[in-house]
């Protein structure tokens, strides 16, 4: 019982804290997650990770619901409620502070600047956690085909993802994968 | 509570800078970000723009860009503040509570169930391909959206900056720094480059 509610207050403490790092949307916390309940605590193993970030993409709703899963994987419903609410919990209550007193910063100048800070941070944060999120899935030559074709379609179409990971669904379940 | 945008001068209301349309109730937050989510497949925000411009018009297209960017720069999910943000314009803390809700309450929900399937059957020999398939289909699919998010950088030459994006990539995913770290570090000084660019 008491380990239980430890591991709840760790998953509260670990995603309160990348709830504040998440610059620019909450996939560049990927790598902080990641490194919290795979590498620290061990409570998920690397591949486990990287499908329940797949189930989260192919799944409706905003990036953040990710947390939802890894709560739900390490302590149940408990878990699942504790990771999404210090998941938002810090971050909502900044922007709350910001919407009421935004009318006093009607100058925009500082935001330009801050947010062509934020770009680069955010490129570099999402680019590990798509190398995190691909070291993981591609473990033979048929996966990285998948992401590589996943990659150019997206890339250079405007189809949507959903036929990818829809394709690479179906194809796993031939046991091509 | 449908006394929101009535005329109840409380100091927490802020003077509006005049929306295009009616400004939403509370139930019609909850909905309308219900919506959002639940249409949202693979990134929300071109949702949030169509419900939110096009179709309900709580925000002209203007509105809804200054809006978004400013929860850009504010740390979390940028969907999540934005229904925040704009749910407090439109209702106060209530009408706070009442958008994220609508936004992630349902979400929430589909990924515990989404959990309870993937712990009960996930191990299944029959479905091990499947979600190997998945996983390796949505890796693709996020260095595709790094990718693009890259290329629209790279038009403007930023050099200073481009050096910030691989600095944060090493510290974050190949020598797996506290990312607190990371970003507590690496932040002023990409604002302060940025800065300096535009001088």
């Amino acid at each position: 019982m008491s380990g239980q509610s430890n591991t709840l207050l760790v998953l509260l403490a670990n995603f309160a804290a990348c709830s504040l790092i998440a610059v620019g949307g909450a996939n560049s916390a990927v790598p902080e997650m990641h490194r919290q309940v795979v590498e620290v605590h061990q409570w998920i193993g690397d591949r486990t990770f990287s499908e329940l970030f797949a189930i989260a993409q192919a799944a409706p709703g905003p990036n953040v619901v990710f947390v939802v899963l890894l709560g739900h994987y390490v302590a149940g419903i408990p878990g699942a409620l504790t990771a999404i609410f210090g998941m938002c919990a810090p971050s909502c209550t900044i922007a709350y502070g910001v919407a009421r007193v935004i009318d006093r910063f009607k100058d925009a100048r500082w935001r330009t600047v801050i947010q062509a800070g934020l770009v680069p941070v955010t490129i570099g944060l999402m680019a590990a956690s798509a190398f995190i999120v691909a070291r993981a899935a591609d473990r033979s030559a048929v996966t990285f085909l998948i992401t590589a074709a996943t990659f150019a379609l997206v890339y250079w179409t405007r189809v949507t993802p959903l036929v990818a990971l829809g394709l690479a669904a179906a194809l796993g379940l031939t046991g091509v994968v | 509570m449908p006394e929101s945008e009535a005329a109840t001068p409380t100091p927490a209301q802020p003077a509006p800078a005049r929306p295009p349309g009616r400004l939403p109730t509370r139930i019609e937050l909850f909905l309308g970000f219900a919506t959002i989510a639940a249409c949202g497949f693979g990134g929300v925000l071109a949702w949030a723009r169509r419900v939110i411009v096009q179709q309900r018009a709580w925000l002209s297209a203007e509105e809804f860009n200054e809006q978004l960017a400013l929860c850009q720069v504010l740390p979390g999910g940028n969907i999540v503040n934005f229904s925040i943000m704009f749910g407090y314009r439109a209702g106060g803390a209530l009408g706070s509570l009442a958008a994220l809700l609508g936004l992630i309450g349902p979400p929430t929900l589909l990924m515990m169930v989404a959990g309870m399937l993937y712990a009960r059957f996930g191990a299944l020999p029959e479905l091990r391909g499947v979600f190997a398939g998945l996983a390796a289909a949505a890796a693709g699919l996020l260095v595709a959206t790094v990718a693009q998010m890259f290329a629209t950088t790279v038009k403007r030459r930023l050099r200073p900056a481009h050096a910030m994006m691989a600095v944060t990539f090493v510290c974050a995913g190949i020598l797996r720094l506290p990312l607190l770290w990371v970003v507590a570090l690496l932040m002023p000084i990409s604002i302060a480059l940025a800065w300096w660019e535009r001088r």
